[in-house]
């Protein structure tokens, strides 16, 4: 099948903006210790009859940051959204194809403790109608199955370091510490998504998933986000979703550029936006299209 | 940088003269029957207004001229004139006794369906089975709930709930049966008061809860019950509404007694199996219509019993201003 014919391509190649270089200073020297978390294998979503993506076949690597692009509909979402199984809550979604971590098939492995080792950040903050605290301590307090062994949730008393050091993690905690009671909701939208990185960060994930996390945050907010993705790619594998080229740019060691459900071209980040090989990552990253 | 000279243009559309708007929508330039309509909207409105202030306003001068504080401390007694029949006390502790017993079956049942109907719906054909049933339990005449309610607490397997008399013929009126049937004209309000609060809840907030590992249960109990709390309560408050303002079952299934007459065994026990009234039951009983014969006492039970429904609407609508 022939696609449609692009229109006329706007030669203009992204210079490395100056301010976007000085502020990503940590990602001058290659990353080191990069280890293999997760591996896609000929991985195929559909809504119903609709297939989203098809066949990508993708690592994701610890000690670095692996960025999904592509214009809207492209299906890296969703790509995002299968590798912690959460394509599954979603009535009618299927998928084909393997997915790995650490070398182990993601469907057989407990669903709940999946998603505690492979943790998600959404597009919207979406901190829960509870205190600071509560929003972190929820994410500690453990699926107690079957049994009912444990009556009585852990104590603040115990689990308040953990809280202290996920917060902390997030680059949260000094701005909050005085309000760990308050209401989460009254947060700033930036602390707000520091607050559920905090939260997917306190069950300690192997890889964190991020789904658009600067889309709705100033750019003060953003670049301290961005701060702070470039500083976990040490300790957790990193997979970040995001429209924002200039954000793939500053914070991606390898890049994943996708179309219309396909994966066009995967390759590090200076690579893809330098020289891209494929004509249509050209075009999207010179702004033809998206 | 093009966008300057645009701004220092001057707005292109100065708003609307008052008197244009008004003059575009003038009735008197209406056709005849929108004028009539219009005017009868407008008459309906007034007119309801004005019932709604007659009805508090007699009942509020009728009732502060006939209540004594003692009437709500002393226990009603029989008595052929007004002066020796007490007060409304036992009534006062019906009332509370009953919506008690009626709002704490109505409110978990109510919540639990409504979370399996907002959360769960499998099977789908079973979920709209259920809501019809909520909608027809819902539209049920209290006194038919009630006459059922006697028919089903009348039986000896159910004995144990009320009193049997020395023949042994159960006679299905109780605390427990009326609070049961009361719970029934809850029920429907609890459920639509949950679903709404739950289906407002935006998808990506369970997401969320599931994308740290939580089960469905983990996030029903923890997160999404606790966030629409004061929808529950809104919901469980107009429940409580219906229960403290319906008669029928409280004259069938309660048997409108003037006082708790208890069945006898353990204290509290013995008033659940027990039989008594509720202010709306004495209000009935001592109006002109009733045997009581006691008006002055009517309305002054009449007013105790608009104040607690009036102090219900206006919680209920402090829970719903909250809720935004």
């Amino acid at each position: 099948m022939n696609p449609v014919m692009p229109p006329p391509v706007r030669r203009l190649t992204v210079e490395p903006d100056p301010i976007a270089t000085a502020h990503r200073p940590a990602v001058a020297e290659p990353p080191t210790n990069v280890s293999e978390r997760m591996r896609i294998e000929n991985v195929s979503l559909a809504y119903g009859e609709r297939w989203v993506v098809r066949e990508v076949t993708l690592p994701v690597r610890q000690g670095e940051v692996l960025a999904l692009i592509g214009a809207s509909g492209s299906g890296k979402t969703t790509l995002l959204r299968s590798l912690n199984r959460l394509t599954e809550v979603t009535d009618g979604a299927s998928r084909a194809g393997r997915i790995a971590l650490d070398g182990q098939d993601v469907d057989e492995l407990e669903v709940t403790a999946l998603r505690r080792r492979i943790a998600m950040v959404f597009q919207q903050p979406n901190p829960f109608p509870m205190s600071v605290f509560e929003n972190v301590a929820y994410a500690l307090r453990e699926e107690r199955r079957g049994a009912r062994r444990a009556r009585g949730r852990r104590g603040r008393r115990e689990l308040e370091p953990a809280v202290i050091e996920a917060l902390a993690r997030a680059g949260l905690y000094e701005e909050v510490k005085a309000d760990l009671d308050h209401p989460a909701l009254r947060l700033s939208g930036g602390q707000q998504q520091r607050l559920c990185i905090a939260r997917a960060l306190a069950v300690k994930p192997e890889v964190l998933l991020l789904d658009e996390p600067c889309s709705a945050l100033d750019p003060i907010s953003t670049a301290t986000i961005e701060e702070l993705i470039v500083g976990l790619r040490e300790s957790v594998a990193i997979v970040i979703v995001t429209h924002n080229l200039q954000q793939a740019f500053r914070v991606a060691d390898h890049v994943a550029f996708m179309h219309l459900g396909e994966l066009i071209e995967y390759g590090p980040s200076e690579q893809i936006f330098d020289r891209p090989r494929e004509q249509r990552t050209r075009e999207y990253i010179s702004g033809a299209f998206g | 940088m093009a966008s300057a000279p645009q701004l220092a243009a001057p707005a292109p559309l100065a708003p609307p003269s008052g008197r244009r708007a008004r003059g575009q929508d003038s009735i008197s330039s209406w056709p005849l029957m929108d004028r009539a309509g219009y005017v009868a909207c407008w008459a309906a409105g007034l007119l309801l207004c004005a019932l709604a202030a007659v009805i508090v306003g007699v009942m509020l001068v009728k009732g502060i001229s006939y209540l004594r504080p003692s009437l709500l401390v002393q226990s009603p007694k029989p008595s052929p004139g007004q002066s020796g029949s007490g007060g409304f006390l036992d009534p006062i502790e019906g009332t509370l006794l009953l919506t008690a017993i009626g709002i704490a079956l109505a409110a978990p049942t109510g919540v639990a369906v409504a979370v399996w109907l907002a959360e769960y719906r499998r099977p789908v054909g079973l979920a709209r089975a259920v809501e019809s049933g909520v909608e027809m339990i819902a539209g049920v005449p209290s006194v038919v709930l009630a006459f059922f309610g006697l028919l089903m607490f009348a039986r000896p397997a159910l004995a144990f709930l009320s009193q049997t008399s020395a023949g042994g013929a159960v006679y299905g009126r109780s605390f427990f049966a009326a609070g049961a049937m009361m719970s029934l004209l809850a029920l429907p309000l609890v459920v639509a008061a949950t679903r709404e609060g739950l289906t407002q809840i935006p998808a990506q907030m369970r997401e969320a809860s599931y994308a740290l590992g939580k089960t469905r249960a983990t996030t029903i109990r923890r997160v999404l019950l606790p966030s629409i709390r004061p929808s529950i309560a809104s919901g469980a408050t107009l429940g409580m509404g219906r229960i403290i303002g319906d008669t029928a079952i409280v004259v069938i299934l309660l048997g409108s007694s003037l006082r708790l007459e208890g069945a006898g065994g353990a204290p509290v026990l013995s008033t659940l199996r027990g039989t008594g009234g509720t202010l709306t039951s004495y209000v009935f009983e001592n109006s002109p219509a009733g045997e009581g014969n006691a008006p002055q006492k009517a309305y002054a039970a009449a007013f105790v019993l608009l104040m607690m429904v009036l102090a219900l609407n206006m919680a209920v609508a402090r829970l719903s201003r909250g809720r935004r």
